[in-house]
């Protein structure tokens, strides 16, 4: 038997009365995937990381972290894994060194030890002396990771960790998550932001009111959407005459004198051939590759609970 | 160090960071000060109360007539602004889910919580208990005492009376801070609990004086804060000791234990 996932959710649903935030949620997230838990704000992607952390009971269905249900096993449901919903939260009124002591008291073994050297990782060193009520936000986000990292996950869970930072804060938080991910940690990581999750993941779940409309790996969810080809020939009325004989090429559009159709991989590459056999020369043959954001605007609706988010899915 | 030990010792520098523990603290001492200093500079006193005729005979008296005055609203009201707050201010700074995201099960946070509370409760009443004392000694000396039963009592058996007494009157208002603690955990809200455990408190004392409740009394919260009376008499009477004892635990337990299930399953969710 091949252990356990880092995460395994099966049949997942939480239940608010007549609301259904999480609608059977299956999520299995492999051993150093950077997972990316995608979605608009209110699809559920948090209220899936509750269910994941054991802090609320799912109404349905199971979630296992390396095989341990945390409603049964409890925190020790938790061992190896670590992160945060809805933002890091802390003691205002305590330092973020003791705040991080407090928190490394709280863990099994005692995470003391690793203090600095974390604090040190998200360069609030010199701020540790300092009550965390005066911190900024792209401080907090820090100190959280700082706070995850004290336990050495081997899963690290993140809900939206760029959220509310300057653009600065976001490419610092981005290189650190790569920095984890290469140390062989797995991570989840929950995002509203297309090119996030893009830039960072290799697996991706797509949530959309509480479903799941898509699951796996992230090229392969780009590549079925690259089915659109953009032919730039030289003789285009010929071309297209040529295009339209071919089997398997849908869809001939012209366009400034270029060609756009959709096809296969294989009709594309008979294609090659046919042009060469009617002596169709050609600059260029390429891919339309879709972006994640065009996909997922396809299979959200392109729904977004305010207008900021749709201005940062279109950065 | 056992993890719940641990968790205790966190609970409690939690306390001593924050200010509303210093506010109950300081409450609880400055009222026995303020107390000796009125009586030092006005004639007069309080004669209709346990004790209160004697109160410038001795500082061993003072502590006894504050705990009488104290056990009205005041330290019900010191008690439920920490008991009141404990679970719920977590829950609305988020901090609850940070820390059961760790190593702990949800058992042990509460105990941790419900031992910091009791410590609290326990330092409010024995601060204001010597401070009175300390105070009233530096007034009046540290001479015999004068017991129930009208009897003189030695200063040294005078003041194993008042440790006694302290420690008696401690149960009752643990019941108040255990019904704290469950409002705390139940409705999630700070305010709401403070107000709620005072409520418990003062409709205690209510039921205690309402006329056609005299069967009930005996076993009402409110009456367990005159258990100590019964140390005073000579020879000493264990009826009320032994009954605030079970009645205290009934208090205590029922709400702790209510609180305890509900923190196990509850949601942790949203601020």
């Amino acid at each position: 038997m091949s252990p356990a996932p880092p995460v395994e959710a099966r049949g997942l649903v939480k239940r608010y009365g007549d609301i259904v935030a999480v609608d059977h949620v299956d999520l299995v997230v492999e051993p150093a995937d950077v997972f990316g838990y995608l979605g608009p704000n209110g699809a559920g992607k948090t209220t899936s990381l509750r269910m994941l952390l054991g802090l609320i009971r799912p109404t349905a269905g199971s979630a296992r972290l390396f095989g341990h249900d945390p409603l049964i096993d409890g925190a020790k449901a938790l061992a190896g894994v670590a992160g945060f919903v809805e933002g890091p939260r802390f003691y205002p009124y305590l330092s973020g060194r003791r705040n991080l002591e407090l928190l490394a008291d709280y863990d099994d073994p005692v995470s003391r030890p690793r203090i600095d050297e974390v604090l040190g990782l998200v360069e609030l060193r010199d701020r540790a002396k300092d009550r965390v009520g005066g911190y900024s936000h792209g401080m907090r986000q820090r100190l959280g990771i700082a706070a995850a990292l004290l336990r050495s996950p081997r899963l690290l869970l993140l809900d939206e960790p760029t959220t509310g930072l300057d653009p600065a804060g976001m490419r610092d938080m981005r290189d650190l998550v790569r920095r984890l991910a290469s140390d062989g940690i797995t991570i989840l990581l929950s995002s509203h932001l297309l090119y996030e999750v893009e830039e960072l993941c290799n697996r991706v779940a797509i949530i959309r009111k509480g479903r799941i409309v898509y699951q796996g790996a992230l090229s392969e969810l780009l590549a079925t959407a690259a089915s659109t080809y953009r032919l730039r020939p030289l003789e285009p009325e010929r071309a297209a005459a040529a295009l339209l004989a071919q089997p398997g090429i849908d869809a001939v559009e012209s366009r400034d004198g270029e060609l756009l159709f959709t096809a296969d991989e294989d009709a594309v590459a008979a294609l090659t051939v046919a042009l060469g056999r009617a002596r169709i020369g050609f600059t260029a043959l390429v891919p339309e590759r879709a972006s994640l954001e065009e996909l997922f605007l396809g299979m959200t609706d392109g729904e977004s609970s305010d207008h900021d988010r749709v201005a940062e899915v279109a950065v | 160090m056992t993890a719940v030990a641990r968790v205790y010792r966190w609970e409690v520098a939690k306390l001593l960071a924050q200010k509303r523990t210093y506010l109950g603290l300081g409450a609880a001492i400055a009222v026995p000060i303020i107390f000796v200093v009125v009586l030092v500079l006005k004639s007069g006193g309080p004669n209709d109360v346990p004790l209160g005729r004697y109160i410038r005979d001795t500082g061993l008296a003072v502590p006894f007539v504050v705990l009488f005055f104290m056990s009205i609203w005041g330290l019900p009201l010191i008690t439920a602004l920490v008991a009141g707050d404990i679970v719920a201010s977590e829950t609305q700074n988020g901090t609850l889910k940070t820390i059961l995201t760790r190593s702990r099960d949800r058992g042990e946070v509460f105990a941790g919580k419900v031992l910091a509370t009791a410590t609290y409760t326990i330092a409010l009443v024995f601060a204001m208990g010597l401070v009175g004392l300390v105070a009233g000694s530096l007034a009046w000396g540290f001479h015999p005492l004068t017991s129930l039963s009208g009897t003189t009592v030695s200063p040294g058996h005078g003041l194993a009376l008042l440790l006694a007494s302290l420690g008696i009157y401690v149960l009752p208002l643990a019941g108040i801070a255990a019904f704290g603690v469950m409002l705390s955990t139940v409705t999630r809200n700070s305010a709401a609990s403070v107000v709620g455990a005072l409520m418990w408190a003062l409709l205690m004392q209510l039921l205690g004086v309402l006329p056609g409740t005299e069967s009930i009394r005996p076993y009402l919260l409110g009456t367990q804060f005159d258990a100590w009376h019964g140390f005073l008499r000579v020879p000493a009477d264990w009826v009320p000791v032994t009954r605030a004892l079970w009645v205290c635990a009934l208090y205590i337990g029922i709400p702790l234990v209510a609180a305890y299930l509900v923190f196990l399953r509850r949601d942790v969710a949203g601020e």
